[in-house]
């Protein structure tokens, strides 16, 4: 049967309504005053992008939230989108001091929702411009939280850019693959016009290596890369072309772009794979009205690579978990998707994968979303970039630094070149990437932001997540091994 | 359970707490809800010629989270009039034998204060307080702290009221003075037979950003209010410890002053005061306080094998000297336990920009630290031969028992800077070299 819409928008409303609401006033009051005020804060460690985390939560405290929005979004342009979509859990909150007392984390990302949110909605500028431009000029390829991240420092540096975005709004996943709940799409569009407000031009529906040209590109002083990852992988399985069997990115993207109550979604619905998009996937059917949703996953509870807060989130929706199991086929009736045949695996003794021999049942589905990953754009960046070396995972061979790639003027950053990871990451790359080439067009070197009491002290300044992550840059490749993200899963089958 | 029972100067009391003569001491009703709580006595609300108050009266700091951590007022003395305050009185007192009434007086010529303090044992109030502290007001027309800030003018007005005084008589004294002893020691000359310590203290708590009209805003204006709550506590005290320490007015004292909880009490009953006095804290909780404040300060002095509050009374009064007695060669330093060190580091640039540069952010490495710590993030580590033992860092630590001061030996005999001068005239002694 062709899917159908399951809820009315006021049924939607409430049930893709804000996870995590802002905070009252009184609320971030409270929260803020919990803030030990850390010298040298392990959160600002652990942010990707180094916000100075005490600093604006004791702005916050005081009633300057103004200020404190100032101090988000001059380390993370972005500030607004990652208080909502950054994992907190595993990034400044949890690197919270507080955790070594016994006590909650401070709620550094509501906190810092509520102070991105304040300028925004009372439309109060707090970046300028740069006085003073350089007369340079960078092409950003690819207008999402890299692209942004990239092209705003450079802004601010006083360097003219164009970002060339394919979609119609920029924004990349923020715009159009966060979890509903999370974020609404608005949010990151109000980011897109703040960068717009340093300068920043944005050429959007245009496709590089098309509507734009190599040619076009060498005009620029530099180019940044900041394309994502591509399509969805296949699970190369029959059946996989019927109409039910859907993109789980796609499916995302939908929520994003057509009214709630105009969205089809499976009454049984089967999400392949366990990594945070398949939770984004499976929580989302179930919240837009599918009775059951299954998400099914080859491996165990302990390989998935989910967030084990996002696995209890969609635990907690109801979803259910069919782990050491996958699909051979999708079965189908009059050109619709009817269920799946799976099978299930087990970890033999030499520690692989293999498919349980004779293990093979039928279950019945109306929907099946793919989330095994997203194939490399490696196609797409030598055709148009011959000679830039790429990792035999498909991500660019590039200095962690600066984002210099093997060629000398091409700086890259976010999924593409990490091969998959947070916004928060991207946003890091893009503005490291930025301060790479403003050092290369010879003007002094940026770093920061540190905290401001740091300044000049000897032995030793921890530093911020963007100059001295809790990773450390040293770390960052190894990371690149060890990433479930950056393990390229083979497109020849479902099965590894 | 050791004996919480009380006697000021001849007001007897089941326990040490009063309510404080203010807004939750202003009716019957509201004493016997104290009473009936557990409040060992209630210091009625000041009676005397019926005053018109403004609207709004209180305001407040906050801290952090913390509300009320000081409050002000400028509400007057009571708004009802003799009569109905005496009458009440004398309801409460038969209906409450053993607890302490105490019948608060602010009036101005001689007459009226005879009047008002017969009336008050007439109707069969156990004691008075005199109020010559309230800041606000009352002082305006040559009454309250008018009067506590002229020793002369107050050991007079006791005068005229030990004339006629036939119940214990307490002078409560305002700090708003250079040295409260000097109005102590007015209260002793005057006759009084105890004094009571602090009233509130002049402030304005905070301006309004919008109005420029400090809080309570009354029509546009607003004025200097009398500052009480947690806050205050410090400054009382001092004044108590001075006052309890001073052989020229040995007198007993009833203690006030940001007094909220069990813990307060006995550090009050330790510097010298009989009885305790408390209002905010109930203005901001109610009289429910009362509960954690008896079995608290009662399990306490168990704990201590003391058995009665006579054991503690006045036993840290002693402990308080001349800074020139202090020993100079006497030595602590911070010690830091890092099993318990969360690394915020705070200690560090307390000690950095705040005070010595003692601490060293150092190499983790060779320290056993907690679990959940950052690899590599530097610890802070004492430099033993620069920490003067300060306490800062103690004190900014947000862990308990995480930084522990310890005495550490000199091996020099004890040194107080009033020997030191001696000696050094004598020729006995060289000279400290100055700190580098």
């Amino acid at each position: 049967m062709p899917l159908s819409p399951k809820l009315t928008a006021d049924q939607l409303a409430t049930n893709l309504g804000d996870i995590a609401p802002r905070y009252s006033e009184q609320q971030a009051i409270v929260e803020s005053s919990r803030c030990l005020f850390c010298f040298d804060a392990p959160c600002i460690t652990a942010c990707p992008t180094g916000i100075d985390i005490p600093a604006f939560i004791k702005k916050i405290m005081t009633g300057n939230v103004t200020g404190a929005a100032r101090t988000i979004l001059s380390a993370n342009i972005l500030g607004a989108s990652c208080a909502r979509v950054c994992p907190t859990e595993v990034l400044c909150e949890g690197a919270c001091v507080m955790l070594d007392r016994d006590s909650d984390p401070i709620k550094i990302g509501r906190l810092q929702r509520y102070a991105t949110d304040h300028v925004y909605e009372n439309r109060i500028p707090v970046l300028k411009p740069a006085a003073k431009k350089s007369g340079k000029r960078v092409a950003v390829i690819g207008g999402g939280p890299a692209g942004m991240g990239c092209a705003a420092e450079l802004a601010r540096l006083g360097h003219e850019v164009v970002i060339f975005e394919r979609k119609p709004n920029a924004g990349g996943l923020n715009t159009y693959g966060i979890a509903y709940y999370k974020m609404k799409p608005a949010v990151s569009l109000e980011e897109v016009a703040l960068v717009k407000s340093l300068g920043v031009e944005f050429r959007c529906g245009v496709e590089v290596g098309e509507d734009v040209t190599r040619a076009d590109l060498e005009r620029f002083d530099a180019i940044f890369i900041g394309v994502g990852l591509g399509d969805g992988k296949r699970l190369r399985i029959p059946g996989e072309d019927l109409p039910e069997v859907i993109d789980a990115l796609t499916f995302i993207e939908q929520i994003h772009t057509d009214p709630l109550h105009q969205i089809p979604v499976g009454a049984r619905v089967a999400v392949i794979g366990c990594g945070n998009t398949a939770i984004d996937a499976a929580t989302q059917a179930r919240r837009l009205g599918a009775e059951e949703v299954i998400v099914i996953y080859r491996r165990g509870e302990l390989q998935m690579s989910a967030y084990a807060f996002e696995y209890d989130l969609a635990k907690r929706d109801g979803a259910t978990f069919l782990f050491h199991h996958t699909p051979v086929e999708v079965l189908g009736r009059d050109g619709h998707v009817t269920g799946l045949r799976l099978a299930r695996t087990r970890f033999n003794d030499s520690g692989a994968l293999e498919q349980v021999e004779g293990s093979e049942f039928t279950e019945p589905f109306d929907m099946v979303l793919k989330a095994v990953g997203q194939q490399k754009q490696s196609e797409w960046l030598t055709k148009l970039f011959p000679g830039l070396e790429l990792n035999r995972n498909g991500t660019m061979v590039r200095d962690f630094e600066t984002g210099r790639t093997s060629l000398p003027r091409v700086f890259t950053g976010g999924d593409c070149a990490n091969g998959g990871r947070e916004v928060v990451n991207a946003v890091g790359e893009g503005k490291k990437a930025a301060r790479g080439m403003h050092k290369m067009f010879g003007e002094a070197e940026v770093v920061g932001p540190i905290q401001p009491s740091r300044w000049g002290v000897a032995n030793g300044p921890f530093g911020s997540g963007l100059d001295a992550p809790i990773r450390v840059p040293e770390l960052e490749a190894k990371y690149e091994q060890l990433s479930p993200a950056s393990h390229p899963e083979p497109a020849t089958s479902a099965l590894t | 359970m050791a004996d919480l029972s009380t006697n000021l100067a001849g007001i007897k009391s089941p326990n040490p707490f009063w309510i404080a003569s203010g807004p939750p001491g202003n009716t019957a009703y509201q004493a016997h809800r104290a009473f009936e709580a557990g409040w060992g006595g209630v210091v009625w609300k000041t009676i005397g010629d019926p005053i018109r108050n403004v609207s709004s009266r209180y305001s407040s700091i906050d801290y952090g989270n913390m509300r009320m951590v000081g409050l002000n007022n400028i509400e007057l003395i009571s708004d009802r009039s003799p009569e109905t305050n005496f009458r009440e009185i004398a309801e409460v007192k038969k209906r409450w034998p053993n607890h302490a009434v105490i019948a608060s007086l602010m009036v101005d010529t001689r007459e009226n204060w005879h009047d008002f303090v017969k009336r008050s044992a007439d109707y069969g109030a156990d004691g008075i307080e005199l109020n010559f502290g309230c800041p606000h007001g009352m002082c305006e027309r040559g009454m309250g702290s008018a009067v506590g800030q002229n020793p002369d003018v107050a050991q007079t007005i006791i005068e005229w009221v030990m004339e006629v005084a036939t119940i214990p008589v307490i002078a409560k004294l305002t700090p708003n003075i250079t040295d409260i002893t000097a109005a102590a020691r007015a209260a002793k000359r005057g006759g009084a037979n105890a004094i009571s310590l602090i009233n509130t203290i002049n402030s304005i708590t905070q301006v309004d950003l919008d109005t420029f009209v400090p809080e309570p805003f009354v029509g546009g204006l607003s004025s200097h209010g009398g500052y009480c709550g947690p806050a205050v506590k410090p400054i009382a005290l001092n004044m108590l410890q001075s006052c309890a320490s001073d052989p020229e007015v040995g007198l007993p004292i009833s203690g006030i002053g940001g007094i909220a909880t069990w813990r307060d009490a006995a550090e009050f009953v330790a510097l010298g005061s009989t009885t305790v006095q408390v209002c905010t804290a109930v203005m901001h909780y109610g009289f429910r306080i009362v509960e954690d404040m008896i079995d608290g300060l009662g399990d306490y002095l168990d704990s201590k094998g003391f058995k009665s509050l006579e054991d503690l009374r006045g036993r840290a009064v002693d402990t308080v000297r001349k800074w020139e007695t202090l020993d100079l060669n006497y030595k602590r330093i911070a010690e830091i336990d890092y099993g318990k060190c969360i690394g915020c580091n705070l200690c560090y640039i307390a000690c950095e920009d705040g005070a010595h540069q003692a601490i060293a952010l150092a190499d983790p490495a060779p320290y056993d630290l907690g679990p959940g710590r950052i690899p590599g993030k530097p610890v802070p580590e004492i430099k033993e031969e620069e920490c003067v033992g300060c306490n800062l860092c103690s004190l900014v630590c947000p862990v308990h028992g995480c930084i522990t001061m310890v005495s550490v030996e000199t091996g020099l005999e004890p040194l107080a800077w009033a020997d030191y001068q001696t000696r050094l005239a004598a020729g006995d002694a060289t000279a400290f070299p100055p700190h580098p």
